[in-house]
């Protein structure tokens, strides 16, 4: 594993006028170039930690580093500007009026000048493929192609990490498959790190690490493979474990002879198969 | 279909008046409206007329949008040159029709008054059917940007202008969708006496106000996780082109002026 890149010790933040905290007690780290799944039923805190790690809120108790330095009211406008973030609801993350004006909104922000502005927004759209919709404006582009352009707009800014805060779940299966497929080209290529916050865990099951969160608290976290063991306790989290994780289990239960365990059709398919070319 | 009313004005032609720089229309516009009130003669009148007619050929946009801009206005026009025929009683009297009379002056007044309404609608109509919305804000934030010495947040209304603009479609395709969820529900919005129609849109307004709320708060968030703290050492993306044209049109608008001047009575 790579270098830590940011670490949360003892995190605990509770919204006003609640008794409970939203997220108690937790601490993990992330580490460069992971690709780190977070998990857990609504309400389990796992969105309030997103806006802790980004600075939009401030924890109670704890700390958090990023980058080896704390995240304090004076250091967030530096910590924002390597962590990217892409919303749930696609239209309320456009601000611009085109494609090309939401790409540089970030930009404009950061008080880069206009030839390299020009340069950025250009590559940053080349590299989610909208390079052709320059100056389409929102309502004409489907879910998955807004949700591109919001990466677009976080990638300009260059940032070490991405937050992917339930940004598939607007989606229909096809714009999400689109957004998961370019983030992970991305982050081959980048050597970005990526955190994605869902409650789909066949996107999970994808990931390189996950933590599952409950009541605020970190349940479990581990590689998808073995978080997947703990098919019960899931579903009494609230969470659906995925399809073939589920169907490669029934079929050993009755004796077909599987080996491995399947977080993917893929290889669930791949193994069938092998079995069946082998009777 | 509803976002025609508000956004439909723009005609996209390809045109001079639809390349010049949105500051110079802003600038043309406001000063058209000043100097028109120099004119009080035939020849003044006939002036003005033949710049507005100039600037209406060049912009290249078919009749029926500006007769559409005009239509509102219409009846006001011919009201106030009805107003002057009957009531404005100077000069000598051209027609005796029992208790009507009818003089020279009110018949001059209300033919130059109607003129003026005229020319102002079509030269302002022009402006919004010649440039998109999104390029007025721009040019309004440069022109307005002396104004920042006397603390007008000139970054922020600008900001707020083309927010606004930009989620019109977003907020009207859910008004259509809030419309059809309530008429499945047996709400009837096209028919019955005013009072139960004005009455069914407010279960329509109240989820919609609940949603713009709602946006404005992921919307707000979104921007501040994007660095977003103020228009203090911001750049700008978008660039306004000063080009030869829009100078040539400024230089017309002095002539039209010294001319208007000297040609008054």
């Amino acid at each position: 594993m790579g270098k830590k890149l940011v670490s949360l010790e003892n995190i605990a933040f509770k919204y006003e006028g609640q008794s409970r905290h939203a997220v108690d007690h937790v601490s993990f780290d992330i580490y460069e170039g992971e690709w780190l799944a977070i998990v857990g039923h609504n309400g389990s805190g796992k969105s309030t930690l997103a806006k802790l790690l980004n600075g939009l809120q401030f924890p109670q108790a704890g700390t958090i580093l990023v980058n080896g330095k704390e995240l304090t009211e004076e250091t967030v406008w530096e910590a924002r500007s390597k962590i990217g973030m892409v919303f749930q609801n696609p239209d309320n993350q456009f601000v611009g009026a085109t494609v090309q004006d939401d790409v540089a909104f970030g930009l404009e922000n950061a008080g880069i000048p206009l030839p390299e502005m020009v340069q950025r927004v250009q590559n940053a759209l080349n590299k989610v493929k909208m390079e052709s919709f320059l100056n389409q404006e929102p309502h004409h582009l489907s879910g998955g192609q807004k949700q591109r352009v919001a990466i677009a707009g976080v990638l300009a800014l260059q940032p070490d990490l991405i937050i992917l805060d339930e940004a598939t779940s607007m989606l229909d299966p096809r714009g999400r498959e689109e957004v998961l497929e370019t983030v992970r080209e991305l982050k081959e290529e980048n050597l970005l790190t990526v955190i994605s916050i869902t409650h789909d865990l066949e996107e999970a099951a994808k990931a390189d690490r996950m933590i599952v969160m409950n009541e605020g608290k970190l349940y479990r976290q581990g590689i998808p493979t073995d978080i997947f063991q703990m098919e019960g306790e899931l579903i009494e989290l609230g969470l659906d474990i995925p399809f073939s994780v589920k169907l490669s289990k029934e079929l050993k239960e009755r004796g077909i002879g599987l080996i491995k365990s399947h977080l993917t059709e893929e290889e669930l398919v791949r193994e069938l198969c092998e079995l069946h070319s082998k009777m | 279909m509803l976002d025609k009313m508000i956004l439909g004005r723009y005609v996209p032609v390809d045109s001079t008046i639809h390349k010049m720089d949105p500051r110079s229309k802003l600038l043309l516009v406001f000063l058209f409206v000043c100097i028109i009130f120099l004119a009080n003669n035939l020849i003044s009148y006939g002036l003005i007329g033949l710049f507005t007619l100039i600037l209406l050929m060049l912009s290249k946009i078919p009749i029926r949008f500006l007769y559409n801009g005009l239509k509102p206005i219409l009846f006001l026009i011919i009201f106030t040159f009805v107003l002057h025929i009957l009531f404005t009683k100077e000069g000598e009297v051209v027609f005796n029709f029992g208790w009507l009379e009818i003089y020279d002056g009110g018949l001059r007044q209300g033919l130059f008054i109607s003129l003026r309404f005229t020319f102002l609608i079509l030269v302002t109509s022009l402006l919004t059917l010649t440039t998109n919305p999104i390029s007025i804000t721009d040019g309004m934030e440069t022109l307005l940007h002396p104004f920042k010495k006397w603390k007008l947040p000139v970054h922020e209304l600008s900001l707020m202008m083309s927010i606004a603009l930009r989620f019109i479609p977003t907020l009207m395709e859910e008004t259509d969708k809030i419309m059809k969820a309530q008429m499945a529900r047996g709400v009837d919005f096209s028919s019955g006496p005013l009072k139960e129609r004005i009455k069914a849109i407010v279960p329509l307004l109240v989820p919609l106000f609940v949603s713009a709320f709602k946006r404005a708060e992921e919307l707000a968030i979104a921007m501040e996780a994007r660095g977003y703290r103020g228009g203090e050492g911001r750049t700008k993306y978008r660039q306004l082109k000063w080009q030869t044209v829009d100078t040539l049109l400024m230089l017309s608008l002095v002539v039209l002026t010294i001319l208007l001047v000297l040609l008054r009575s």
